[in-house]
């Protein structure tokens, strides 16, 4: 059914898409997107377009409410304060707008799949593993008591009974002997698995700050959570480099700050080491997928990841991304290398990610090609 | 009345609830306008709410916003609209398709209770379309009152007005104004609609006539002391001020920043009109900003006294009790008006039920005795009915509110910790509370700003005060919203407010913000 609100309804979703009314574009809040909570707890954000106002600043305002508590203790009950999202500053206006909702990885990945439009990813990797997969599909007459089969048990004793004359339909009594069990079957079936494997690499020299950080986090989440519905065995590997490279675990990788220089081609060994060692590409399906402020130790280096992206890595992956963030030290001048040497290469994406807003735009980028 | 019911596609089952629940409402007491129930689907539902309550708006994004968000938490079932009533003469009411019949019965009764809210609380006069209900006294309601307020009608109207000007000028060009007039849109005078037209201008005087300071009669050794220099002097000057001012428009500081702009801001006709749309449409929703807890709470009174004395039957008790739990819960600390206004109507029955008010009363100061006062004046009911013609959600607060309610309620007043980064509760002394309270409520919780001068330092630049009251403006917002002014006025605009404890002009000339820190006089 038709509403009338509907072309009011479109106008602002191409309003928070950016399709109309640029100078509006601003006052959209989106809130923070990833938060997860305890487990599988997101928060999903809902654009909303503030009008400005004369009004009050948020803070200084306060109010009155109702409730247990002492004063001193935090409005809201919950440790972390009902509206205040991710505790720091999602609370600020993200509050009144964010709603809570209780939804799964998938669900979410649903979700962003349909915001974004991303389309389903083609397997490329040959598809060589075999995963073993048991379905109960038969019937048979031995088995464990958990599997038997109440109703076949009942209808042979039934069959049994009246085959026998043991059975009076005006006192129906039915009791199975053992020779009438039956038990459910299984066989066990084939099942080709598509598999994965999401090279995170990170540029964590001097220049990447906090900031950045946690914009790679946010990003490689959403990644992740993509992937992850795309394919069932997803393995991530994580490596950081600055001048030298070196593989470590998830949490290592986010919250490692070293400094000095940066040689992106060390990285860019390694990763194509890691798909010599443990990923056949015929048999994987592989992401690098690498973050940095685009500051590279020289020249001559960036001629050498061009080198080894052309020769050992590209050939062998679904594609490359490169996501670069803005830094205040970076010269962001990477991803212009990149372009230049690799750019017609379609294996090849590459994004800007100047904040938290862009990275919606960002995953779009790295995901909508459907590789 | 039946008149209007025939109307409406409500199921015969419904029409009969409908019946039965609007004689007990009217033999309870309630005096409401004839009202109209229509059944819609969640998505009906949704899109009318979407649209404030009304069936037809102008067309504008920020409904479908709304919508959105409306139709994203009913699917992830955060929440629903059980029930909307518009005050309109006479009322539309709306019932959600697919909800129990217990919650159905339970919103008509609500629904009664906010309808003779409506048409007798005094704030929501000003809604009345014919003039002269507006400007006669607004607590006295005449004999036979049945007012006009087809706003519904009305709405509809503004709806097509801006339809031409979207025809003629394109949506975009259209939509965007209307963006800039929201901008401005609480920069109203609740009570416009009350103040009638302006006082004519004082007749023109001679001015060299009273140039003379007049002096008090004294003997010549004490005319310095009755007739000081100084003195003299200072009047000399306010006289001066004084006649200076009557050369400003405005005269005096003028709070309906919106209907000074429509009279004196140089706009097109087609945004003369969007901007008197809005103006008006922002007025229609003053006084249900002005008494939400007491509307709130009034019908929940209605609802709750209704449906367990009347209506329900001993098989949807329990239903019925989930629903007003859900109804009247606070969560997170948060104020409910449902809950805050129902109990505060309760506790004012109870003290004029028993005597509890007046200087006896008062002046008691034996907390068991207070505890036990029952003088079994029985005067709660009318009370109420009085409380509910003449009160708003400030005065209701500021009047009714005692020491024993707040400790009873737990409330409490909170702020913003810098410390510790987040809110937390504050205190819950019964000045606090109150005073937190009647802040947060008054001009809905707005700032208070006034159009100075149109021609501020001779250059046609129209001056703004804000009237700081402590707390300081959104200092982000207010460039837009200077922005929004200047589209309008055409000409630089500045707005007087303290920044940082300092107090400052805020400029913007079209094209780029300045601030300026106001000389010390």
């Amino acid at each position: 059914m038709s509403l009338k609100i509907d072309q009011d309804h479109s106008r602002f979703r191409n309003i928070v898409r950016g399709k109309i009314r640029d100078n509006l574009k601003r006052y959209i809040s989106q809130g923070e997107l990833v938060g997860r909570k305890g487990k599988d707890l997101v928060s999903i954000p809902i654009p909303q377009i503030d009008i400005p106002r004369f009004r009050y600043g948020d803070k200084q305002q306060g109010g009155a409410g109702q409730g247990e508590g002492d004063p001193g203790d935090p409005m809201g009950g919950g440790e972390e304060g009902d509206q205040a999202g991710d505790g720091k500053k999602a609370g600020k206006d993200a509050g009144d707008h964010t709603l809570e909702v209780d939804v799964t990885l998938e669900e979410l990945a649903t979700i962003l799949g349909e915001e974004l439009s991303l389309p389903d990813i083609q397997n490329k990797g040959k598809s060589k593993i075999i995963d073993a997969k048991d379905r109960y599909t038969g019937i048979r007459r031995v088995g464990p008591e958990s599997l038997r089969h109440f109703r076949r048990t009942y209808r042979e004793a039934l069959k049994r009974q009246i085959s026998m004359g043991a059975y009076s339909p005006e006192k129906p009594v039915i009791v199975p002997i053992p020779d009438d069990k039956r038990y459910r079957s299984w066989k066990t079936e084939a099942e080709p698995v598509a598999n994965a494997v999401i090279i995170y690499m990170m540029d964590v020299s001097g220049s990447m700050g906090d900031e950045q950080k946690e914009i790679v986090r946010i990003e490689s989440f959403w990644l992740d959570t993509w992937l992850q519905r795309q394919y069932k065995g997803l393995e991530s590997r994580f490596i950081i480099h600055d001048a030298a490279a070196r593989e470590v675990d998830r949490d290592t990788f986010f919250h490692t700050k070293e400094s000095g220089g940066t040689m992106i081609s060390s990285a860019y060994k390694l990763c194509a080491q890691m798909i010599d060692d443990h990923y056949p590409p015929e048999e994987w399906n592989i992401y690098p997928f690498h973050f940095s402020d685009g500051d590279n130790w020289s020249m001559d280096d960036t001629l050498a990841c061009m080198d080894i992206l052309k020769q050992k890595v590209l050939p062998r992956v679904n594609m490359f991304a490169y996501g670069q963030v803005e830094s205040p030290y970076g010269s962001g001048q990477f991803v212009k290398d990149l372009r230049e040497h690799l750019g017609k290469d379609e294996r090849v994406v590459t994004s800007e990610i100047r904040d938290r807003d862009a990275i919606m735009q960002s995953i779009k980028d790295f995901l909508g090609k459907g590789k | 009345m039946s008149e209007f019911a025939l109307k409406t596609a409500l199921p015969q089952y419904l029409r009969t609830e409908q019946e039965r629940i609007e004689k007990f409402a009217a033999a309870a007491g309630l005096d409401f306008f004839p009202t109209v129930f229509e059944i819609l689907t969640y998505d009906q539902m949704n899109e009318i709410a979407a649209y404030g309550g009304f069936p037809n708006r102008y067309p504008h994004w920020r409904w479908g916003m709304d919508y959105e968000q409306l139709s994203k938490s009913y699917e992830y079932g955060l929440s629903k609209i059980y029930e909307m009533v518009i005050n309109n003469n006479p009322s539309y009411a709306y019932l959600l398709e697919g909800n129990s019949l217990t919650d159905q019965k339970l919103v008509m009764a609500h629904v009664y209770g906010h309808v003779d809210f409506f048409k007798n609380n005094f704030c929501f006069r000003s809604t009345d379309l014919d003039t002269g209900g507006r400007t006669a006294n607004p607590a006295v309601r005449p004999e036979g009152y049945d007012p006009n307020r087809r706003w519904i009608d009305k709405m509809a109207n503004h709806g097509s007005r801006v339809r031409r000007h979207v025809a003629r000028h394109g949506i975009t060009k259209v939509e965007e104004f209307i963006d800039h007039c929201l901008s401005l849109e609480n920069l109203i005078d609740p009570h416009a609609a009350f103040s009638g037209k302006s006082a004519p201008p004082p007749d023109e005087e001679d001015g060299d006539q009273e140039e003379e300071v007049p002096r008090l009669r004294s003997k010549d050794y004490m005319e310095s002391f009755i007739n000081p220099v100084e003195y003299l002097e200072e009047q000399k000057q306010k006289r001066i001020a004084a006649k200076e001012r009557a050369k400003k428009t405005p005269e005096k500081r003028q709070r309906d920043v919106l209907g000074f702009l429509l009279e004196f801001a140089p706009l097109e006709r087609w945004e003369r009109d969007v901007l008197e749309v809005i103006r008006e449409e922002a007025l229609y929703f003053v006084p249900q900003m002005q008494t939400k807890i007491m509307n709130e709470g009034w019908a929940t009174y209605w609802h709750s006294k209704l449906m367990t004395e009347k209506i329900l039957d001993a098989s949807e008790i329990i239903d019925y009790a989930d629903n007003a739990a859900g109804v009247l819960a606070t969560s997170g600390g948060r104020l409910n008006p449902y809950k805050l206004g129902v109990e505060l109507y309760r506790n004012v029955e109870e003290r004029w039920d028993k005597g509890q008010f007046g200087k006896e009363w008062e002046d008691c100061d034996d907390l068991d005795e207070k505890k036990n006062w029952n003088t079994r004046l029985g005067l709660g009911k009318k009370k109420l009915f009085e409380v509910r013609a003449l009160y708003n959600d400030v005065t209701f607060i500021d009047e009714f509110l005692t020491p024993e309610f707040c400790r009873d309620q737990k409330l409490f007043s909170f702020g913003w910790s810098n410390r510790n980064d987040r809110y937390e509760i504050e205190s819950r002394e019964f000045k606090a509370v109150k005073e937190k309270m009647l802040f947060q409520l008054t001009n809905a919780g707005n700032p208070f700003i006034y159009v100075d001068d149109s021609n501020h330092d001779n250059r046609g630049e129209l001056l703004l005060r804000h009237d700081h009251q402590g707390l300081e403006l959104r200092a982000d917002y207010a460039k837009e919203v200077l922005k929004s002014l200047a589209r309008v006025w055409k000409r630089p605009v500045i707005i007087q407010t303290i920044a940082d404890g300092k107090e400052v002009y805020l400029r913007f000339d079209g094209r780029e913000h300045s601030s300026k820190t106001v000389a010390k006089a």
